[in-house]
């Protein structure tokens, strides 16, 4: 299909540039765009009849990931080595 | 009155200005139920989710990466990963880390141990949910079906309203009947009890005429007999007795 209407997994790298272009940085965009990934990844491993721990343990990683990369900079202090 | 007014001149009105500004005007002249209606029926849940291996990577990310490094590729960038965060200690190792661990091995335990008693408990719940509901609709679609058919037998009663019309007419036409002859009978009976009155009057009449002439008769003819022929009468009566006592007397 057209650029500006392909979910961002089926966008190949050399056209990113150009589908950057395509989006709508606005606050009700954005908005748009987090409630459609969120619907999307809720739809494929939360609203299923038999799912797994996979759907929450995703979030849980991505939760723990994101928490480490907020506190890397109190975290750097309790490096073991000093030169690497 | 004066909005009955507006109202009245609003369409004329809406019909002078250009079709477009007209639809943006007025909502309600838009057209309604033009579009498919897309709510029901809702579409089934999808019996699985999307395949995540080890709980943690999706299935997508092994499959892009299957055709440039076949299948150890992923693993080969996983501990190439884990082993280059370690070293440059990006990751710090810590108490959290022991933490974390131990934290880990607990929950994939319980997941392994527990968790398909929990699916089926939960696929239970549904099941009854779902049950319910299915009940709901076929109970409500069996008591429609009921419904149709008490009509259908409705529809096959009313057309026996021939024979109850029939009827009906014939108890009427009896009443009728009925009525007429007794009201035949009433006015016999009256009819003769007039002619029976003059009947009566009369007999009564010729009666009294009659009496009436008897007792003249009988004074007049009182009245004509003079004391001279009494006894006249009275030595015929005697001579007469005793010529009667004489036979009587040869007799015996």
């Amino acid at each position: 299909g057209p650029l500006s209407e392909r979910p961002l997994l089926e966008v190949r790298l050399g056209e990113l540039h150009a589908w950057i272009g395509t989006c709508t940085f606005s606050p009700r965009g954005l908005r748009g765009a987090v409630q459609r990934a969120w619907s999307s990844y809720c739809a494929k491993y939360i609203h299923v009849r038999r799912g797994g721990p996979a759907g929450i343990s995703m979030l849980l990683a991505g939760y723990c990931l994101l928490s480490y990369a907020w506190n890397y900079q109190h975290l750097k202090q309790h490096r073991w080595r000093k030169y690497h | 009155m004066l909005s009955r007014l507006v109202l009245r001149a609003a369409p004329a009105a809406l019909r002078a200005l250009p079709p477009p500004v007209a639809v943006g005007v007025l909502h309600t002249t838009r057209p309604l139920h033009t579009t498919q209606q897309s709510l029901a029926p809702v579409p089934p849940l999808p019996e699985k989710g999307g395949e995540v291996r080890h709980g943690l990577i999706p299935e997508e990310f092994f499959q892009f990466l299957y055709p440039k490094t076949g299948v150890t590729g992923p693993y080969m960038l996983g501990t190439g990963l884990l082993l280059y965060l370690l070293s440059k200690e990006i990751y710090v190792v810590n108490h959290e880390t022991a933490a974390a661990a131990c934290i880990l091995a607990v929950i994939v335990y319980g997941v392994k141990k527990f968790g398909p008693d929990v699916a089926a408990f939960a696929d239970k719940l549904n099941e009854e949910k779902v049950a319910t509901a299915l009940a709901m609709k076929n109970e409500a679609i069996q008591s429609l079906q009921t419904a149709i058919e008490e009509e259908k037998k409705e529809q096959w009663r009313a057309e026996g309203r021939n024979y109850l019309f029939d009827a009906k007419r014939n108890n009427i036409a009896m009443l009728l009947e009925a009525s007429y002859r007794e009201r035949l009978l009433m006015v016999y009976n009256e009819v003769k009890k007039r002619l029976d009155y003059q009947v009566a009057m009369q007999t009564l009449k010729r009666q009294k005429e009659q009496d009436y002439m008897i007792q003249w008769v009988e004074k007049n003819v009182v009245q004509s007999i003079t004391p001279q022929q009494q006894k006249e009468s009275i030595a015929k009566c005697i001579l007469d007795l005793k010529a009667l006592s004489k036979s009587a007397h040869a007799a015996v």
